[in-house]
C-alpha cells in the first residue's frame, strides 16, 4: 500500500518536470511569462513531492518492508538505525533517486533567487535542470523501481511495479543486508558528498545552455554561477578525500587511489572544474576566452554524466560497478543527446562569443592560468585514454588489456609536478604583466630557501631523485605562497596601523577568494606532502607466525600476542580480533588489533586493519582473511605509510580554505564596491 | 578599459573544424555503444553455429590417439563442452556426474565430452581431476588456432558452464550453472542424439 | 716465483678446485642451490604486478579469493624452481591473457596517443599566444619617440598627445 503511494508520488514528479519543460520552451517562445511562471513553479513543487517519495522509501527501510526488492537487497534485521537509512543510496533505484532529490534541490535553490535582471535565462535554466531531472526520475519510473513488491507467480518469485494477475505478495523473512563494504562511516557520506558535488555542476551548465541559447554571452551567466561552481568543486573534492579515506581504512589494500575506472570517472570531472575555476578568472578580470568557458563547463556536465554512466553500465569492468541493468542503453542516449546539443549550441554561438583577447606578457597571471588549463587538460587527456584503451583494444584486436596504475603514475606525474611548479610562480605575477625580472626578482628568495630545505632532505631522509624533486615543489610553493600572504598582511599592517595577526584576518576578509585560494594551495600541497610519502617510501611484509613470534618491517617490530573470536548475533556478525605489539627500535610502543568481520547476512568478510598513525607514518597491520588466523599461526600484512597522515590533515585545511573563499561578502561591502565601481565608471565616462 | 581592442574575427568555427569534432565525437559515442553492446549481450546463444577451433589435451589424455581435437573432425557426433576450474566449488557438485555420463555415452562413439579448465593452476587442476577421475578428454581453455581463450569465444560469465552442441555443429543448449543430476545431462544428450 | 712456489701454487688451486666440486655435488648442496621456499614477500614482489584474471580490477597479492591463493602459490612453486620475474610474467600472459599485465602489452600506443593529443594541445596555446601577445610600450620607446618628435613641430595638441601616450601604460 505505502509502496504503491510512494510510486504514486514519484510518477507524478515525473509529470510535473515533463510540465515545467514543456511550459517553459513554449512560455518563452511565445512570451507568455505566465507560462514561464508557472513552470518555475512547477519546479519548485518537485522537490516536497520527492522528499516525501524518498520519506517513504526511508519509512520502508526503516520497518523492514521487505516485500519490497529494493528494501530486501539492501537492507536485514540485524543493521542499525542510521544504516538502514543510508542504504537509501546503497543500491541502484535508491542512488537514483537520491540523486534526483539534490538535484530539485539545488534546481529550487536557484529558482528562489530573485531573476529580474536575468528573465531571459529562467526559462532556460528550467528546460535544463527538469530534462535532467526527468530523465533520473524516468529511470526509476519506467526501469528501476525502488518501490517494486515481490509476486510470488508461476514463474516463481519476482519485482513488480503493478500487481500481476495471479501474483500474491511475497515477503521475505529477512533482507540480504547492506555490502559489509558500505557500512563504514567514511562509506556512509562518501556517496552523498560525490552526489552533491555531480548535481551542483548541472547548475553552470544550465546557465551556459541558457546563455547561449538566449544569445546573451557575455559574463553573466558566469556571474550568476560562480558561487555555484565553487561549492561543487568543494563537494566533489571532499566526496574524492573521504572516497580515498574509506579505501584505506577498509578495502585493507594498504592504498587509498587505486587508479580504478571508476575512481577516475570521479577524478575527471574534478580535473574539468578546477580547470573550470581558473579560467573564469581571466574571463572575469581580462574578458578573455569566452569560448574555453563554455567548452570547459559543458565537458564538466558530460563528464558528471559519463562518471554515474560507467559505474552502473558494466562497459568497464571495476570493482565499484553497480550490477548490470537496462539503464546502460538508456544513459548512453541521454549522454548522446546532451553532448550534441551542447556541442551544436555552442558551434551556433560561436562568433558570438566575442572577446577582447590581448595579452601583453607570456608570463602574467591569465598566460601562466593558460598553461594550468592546458595541464589539467592533459591530465585528463591521459585518464580518458587509460579509461577507454582497454575498450579500443577489445573492439579492435579482440585482446582484454588492463591499464592499471604505472600508467597512470607515468603519464600524470610529469604534468602534477609541471603543475606545483606553477603553482609556485602564479601568485607572484600579476594579471596583465609580468617580466621575467619583476617575477625573478619576487621568486629568489623562495627557491633558494626551497633548495635549503630540500639539501637537509637529502641529507637526511632520501636521496631518491623523484621525491627530491616533489619536495623542492612543495617547499617553494608553499613559501611563494606564505610569502605573497604575509606581503599583503605586512602592506596592510603599514597602511593600516593594525597588528600582524588582524592584518592577517582583515585582509583575508576583504578577498576572500585570494586568500582563501592560497590556502587551497597550501592545503594541496600538505596533501601533496602525504601522496609523495606513501607512494615512494612505502614499505610493506607479510608473514605467517605463531602466537608470540614477531614480524619486522622497517625499524618496527610486531610481536603477535594473541587472538580472541567471538559472535555479535543481534549485529549478526563474527568478529576475529588479532592483537599484536608494537616495538620501534626496540622501545615498547603499545598495542595494535587488526580484524576480520565476517557479516552472516551477506557472508562476506571486511578486514578492518589496525593503524597506528603518527605525522611522521602510519604503521598499518591487516589480518588476511584467506589464510586460517589461530593461535597456532595468524597470516599478517603490514604496511608502513610514511608521512600519509599529511594528506588526511591537508583535506581539513583544504575545507577551510574553500569555505572562506566561498564565503559570502557582507552586503555592505558589495554595496561599497558596486558604487566604487559606478564612481570610476563616470569618471572615466568623463575622460 | 580603453577601446582599442582589435575586432574579434566574427566568422563561427570554419567548416573543417567541426568536421573534425563531429567525427571524433560520434566515433566516441561510437565506440562506448559497441562497448555497452558487448557487456550488455550474454553467452552464445542456442541456434548459433559454433566456428570451428583446435583444442589441445592435456598430459595422459587422449582423444582418438591424438592430444588435439578439432572441432570441424567431430561433426556428425553431439559435443558438449564443459568449462570447469579446480577453485570453483559449485564445478565439483556436477564433476562426478559429468564422469558418469561420459561413462554412459562413450561407447556409443557419437558423444564427445569436452572439458575446459578455465583460467587454472596445472598443479591444483591435475589434483581435482584425478579426486573425481575424470576420463573425458581435458585440457587448457585455449584455442590454440586462433590462440585465443575458448571462454572468450563462448562469451562465458563464469563457471561451471555447459554447452551443448549437435551433430551439425549449432549450439542447441547452455547451461549456466552446475547440473544438479545425472538426468539433467541424459535430457539434453538424448535430445540431440535424436 | 721460484719453480717449487709455482708448483705448490699450482697443486693447491688443483686440491681447492677439487674440494670445492666434491662439496658442490653432495646433497647439502643441491639443497642450498635450490634455496629456501620463497617468502611471501618474494611471492607479493611478483604478485603486485600482476592482476586477478577472474576478479575485477584486483591486484594478485591482495585479492582474497580460493583462485588467487592458487596463483600465489604457483608464484612461490615458479619462484623455487628459480624462474626469473620475467619468466613467471611471462607465463601469465601466455596461459591466463594480456589482461594479468597492469600495464597493455603494446606500449607504443598507449603512451603515444595521449602524448600526441597533449602536443596537439600545446601547439594550439602556442598559436594561441601568438595571436594574443602584443608587445607592451616599455619606457625606452616611449623616449624613443619623443625624442625623434621633439625636434621638428611643437604643436600643443601634439605635444599634449605624446604626454598621454607617456603616461599610459
Amino acid at each position: 500500500m505505502i509502496a504503491n503511494f510512494g510510486y504514486g508520488v514519484l510518477f507524478i514528479t515525473f509529470l510535473v518536470t515533463l510540465y515545467s519543460v514543456f511550459a517553459a520552451i513554449y512560455g518563452d517562445r511565445r512570451q507568455v511569462p505566465a507560462l514561464v511562471e508557472s513552470a518555475r513553479r512547477a519546479m519548485l513543487l518537485t522537490w516536497p513531492l520527492l522528499t516525501l517519495t524518498a520519506g517513504v522509501l526511508i519509512y520502508l527501510l526503516v520497518n523492514n518492508h521487505y516485500e519490497v526488492q529494493f528494501v530486501y537487497e539492501v537492507t536485514s534485521r540485524s543493521m542499525p538505525t542510521y544504516l538502514k537509512i543510508t542504504a537509501w543510496w546503497g543500491g541502484q533505484a535508491g542512488s537514483l533517486l537520491f540523486w534526483s532529490w539534490l538535484m530539485s534541490a539545488f534546481a529550487s535553490l536557484v529558482t528562489l533567487r530573485k531573476w529580474d535582471r536575468d528573465r531571459e535565462f529562467l526559462p532556460w535554466v528550467i528546460v535544463v535542470a527538469c530534462i535532467t531531472m526527468a530523465f533520473f526520475i524516468g529511470m526509476n519510473v519506467f526501469f528501476e523501481n525502488p518501490f517494486a513488491q515481490l509476486y510470488q507467480t508461476f514463474d516463481g518469485v519476482n519485482a513488480y511495479t503493478l500487481k500481476p494477475a495471479d501474483g500474491i505478495l511475497f515477503t521475505p523473512q529477512d533482507g540480504r543486508g547492506l555490502n559489509p563494504l558500505l557500512r563504514h562511516p567514511g562509506m556512509v557520506i562518501h556517496p552523498p558528498m560525490l552526489y552533491l558535488g555531480f548535481v551542483s555542476f548541472v547548475i553552470p551548465y544550465a546557465f551556459a545552455i541558457a546563455a547561449l541559447i538566449t544569445g546573451r554571452t557575455d559574463d553573466r551567466w558566469i556571474r550568476l554561477t560562480r558561487r555555484w561552481t565553487l561549492w561543487a568543486w568543494l563537494f566533489l573534492s571532499f566526496g574524492l578525500v573521504l572516497g580515498g579515506r574509506w579505501a584505506y581504512d577498509v578495502l585493507g589494500w594498504g592504498g587509498y587511489w587505486g587508479w580504478d575506472p571508476v575512481e577516475i570517472a570521479a577524478f575527471m570531472p574534478w580535473l574539468t572544474g578546477t580547470a573550470f575555476l581558473h579560467s573564469v578568472m581571466i574571463q572575469e578580470k581580462r574578458g578573455m576566452l569566452k569560448h574555453w568557458n563554455m567548452l570547459l563547463v559543458i565537458l564538466t556536465y558530460d563528464l558528471v554524466i559519463f562518471g554515474t554512466f560507467l559505474t552502473r553500465s558494466g562497459v568497464l569492468s571495476s570493482v565499484h560497478a553497480f550490477a548490470q541493468s537496462a539503464i546502460g542503453p538508456l544513459f548512453f542516449a541521454f549522454i548522446g543527446f546532451t553532448l550534441i546539443t551542447s556541442v551544436a549550441l555552442i558551434f551556433y554561438r560561436w562568433s558570438s562569443l566575442k572577446s577582447e583577447t590581448e595579452m601583453t606578457s607570456l608570463l602574467s597571471r591569465e598566460a601562466l592560468f593558460l598553461l594550468n588549463n592546458l595541464l589539467f587538460m592533459s591530465i585528463l587527456v591521459v585518464c580518458f585514454w587509460g579509461v577507454i584503451f582497454p575498450l579500443i583494444s577489445e573492439l579492435f584486436t579482440g585482446q582484454k588489456v588492463t591499464v592499471g596504475p604505472p600508467f597512470y603514475e607515468r603519464a600524470t606525474s610529469p604534468l602534477f609536478a609541471t603543475l606545483m611548479m606553477l603553482m609556485g610562480v602564479a601568485p607572484l605575477s600579476a594579471w596583465g604583466h609580468s617580466t621575467v625580472k619583476t617575477l625573478g626578482r619576487a621568486i629568489w628568495k623562495p627557491i633558494l630557501v626551497a633548495l635549503v630545505v630540500t639539501a637537509v632532505l637529502f641529507a637526511t631522509y632520501t636521496q631518491k631523485i623523484g621525491a627530491l624533486i616533489g619536495f623542492f615543489l612543495v617547499a617553494l610553493v608553499i613559501l611563494v605562497t606564505l610569502y605573497e600572504y604575509w606581503r599583503g598582511a605586512y602592506a596592510r599592517q603599514r597602511s593600516q596601523g593594525e597588528n600582524i595577526l588582524s592584518a592577517f584576518w582583515n585582509l583575508t576578509g576583504r578577498n576572500r577568494r585570494r586568500y582563501g585560494g592560497y590556502i587551497i594551495h597550501i592545503s594541496m600541497m600538505l596533501m601533496a606532502i602525504g601522496i609523495l610519502g606513501i607512494e615512494i617510501f612505502q614499505v610493506e611484509t607479510q608473514g605467517t607466525v605463531e602466537q608470540g613470534e614477531s614480524l619486522s618491517v622497517s625499524n618496527y617490530e610486531l610481536r603477535y600476542k594473541e587472538i580472541a573470536q567471538w559472535d555479535d548475533l543481534p549485529s549478526g556478525v563474527n568478529y576475529r580480533r588479532a592483537v599484536l605489539e608494537v616495538y620501534q627500535d626496540g622501545e615498547y610502543l603499545g598495542q595494535i588489533a587488526p580484524r576480520i568481520d565476517y557479516y552472516y547476512d551477506s557472508q562476506q568478510n571486511m578486514t578492518i586493519p589496525g593503524q597506528r598513525s603518527t605525522l611522521k607514518d602510519d604503521l598499518y597491520v591487516l589480518l588476511v582473511d584467506w589464510e586460517p588466523a589461530t593461535a597456532a599461526g595468524a597470516t599478517f600484512k603490514v604496511f608502513v605509510n610514511p608521512l600519509v597522515n599529511w594528506l588526511w590533515l591537508g583535506s581539513f585545511l583544504f575545507l577551510a580554505g574553500v569555505i572562506i573563499a566561498a564565503w559570502p561578502e557582507k552586503e555592505a561591502e558589495r554595496v561599497a564596491v558596486k558604487a566604487k565601481a559606478r564612481v570610476q565608471q563616470q569618471t572615466s565616462a568623463a575622460d | 578599459m580603453t577601446d582599442t581592442s582589435i575586432p574579434a574575427a566574427r566568422r563561427g568555427v570554419p567548416i573543417w573544424v567541426q568536421i573534425i569534432i563531429w567525427v571524433f565525437l560520434v566515433g566516441l559515442l561510437g565506440i562506448v555503444a559497441v562497448g555497452l553492446k558487448r557487456a550488455q549481450e550474454g553467452t552464445v546463444q542456442p541456434g548459433a553455429a559454433i566456428k570451428d577451433f583446435t583444442f589441445e589435451l592435456f598430459e595422459g589424455y587422449k582423444y582418438n590417439g591424438q592430444s588435439q581435437i578439432k572441432l570441424s573432425d567431430l561433426r556428425g557426433k553431439v559435443v558438449v563442452i564443459n568449462f570447469w576450474a579446480s577453485w570453483c566449488k559449485p564445478c565439483e557438485q556436477e564433476a562426478a556426474d559429468l564422469q558418469a555420463a561420459w561413462k554412459e555415452y562413450e561407447p556409443t562413439g557419437k558423444v564427445v565430452f569436452i572439458g575446459a579448465d578455465y583460467v587454472d593452476t596445472p598443479k591444483e587442476a591435475d589434483v581435482y581431476l584425478k579426486k573425481f577421475g575424470i576420463t573425458f578428454p581435458n585440457g587448457e581453455d585455449r584455442d590454440v588456432a586462433r590462440g585465443r581463450p575458448l571462454s572468450q569465444y563462448f562469451r562465458i560469465k563464469g563457471v561451471p558452464e555447459t554447452y551443448f552442441i549437435d551433430r551439425d555443429g549449432v549450439l542447441q543448449y547452455v547451461q549456466v550453472g552446475p547440473f544438479t543430476s545425472i538426468e539433467q545431462i541424459r535430457v539434453q544428450v538424448d535430445k540431440l542424439l535424436k | 716465483m721460484s719453480n717449487n712456489h709455482l708448483r705448490i701454487t699450482n697443486y693447491g688451486l688443483l686440491l681447492a678446485i677439487l674440494t670445492a666440486f666434491i662439496f658442490a655435488l653432495s646433497p647439502q648442496a643441491l639443497a642450498l642451490a635450490q634455496g629456501p621456499t620463497p617468502t611471501d614477500d618474494e611471492v607479493n614482489r611478483i604478485a603486485k604486478q600482476l592482476y586477478c584474471p577472474v576478479c575485477e580490477s584486483t591486484p594478485l597479492d591482495v585479492c582474497p579469493t580460493e583462485a588467487c591463493r592458487q596463483w600465489r602459490e604457483l608464484i612461490r612453486t615458479m619462484l623455487a624452481e628459480g624462474k626469473s620475474e620475467a619468466e613467471i610474467k611471462q607465463y601469465f600472459v601466455e596461459h591466463y591473457g594480456a589482461r594479468v599485465l597492469a600495464e597493455p602489452p603494446n606500449r607504443l600506443v598507449t603512451y603515444l596517443v595521449p602524448a600526441v593529443v597533449i602536443l596537439l594541445g600545446a601547439f594550439m596555446l602556442f598559436r594561441g599566444f601568438q595571436m594574443w601577445l602584443k608587445p607592451s610600450i616599455t619606457e625606452a620607446d616611449v623616449k624613443k619617440s619623443a625624442k625623434r618628435e621633439a625636434k621638428p613641430v611643437q604643436d600643443p595638441y601634439i605635444a599634449k598627445l605624446e604626454e598621454e601616450l607617456k603616461n599610459r601604460k
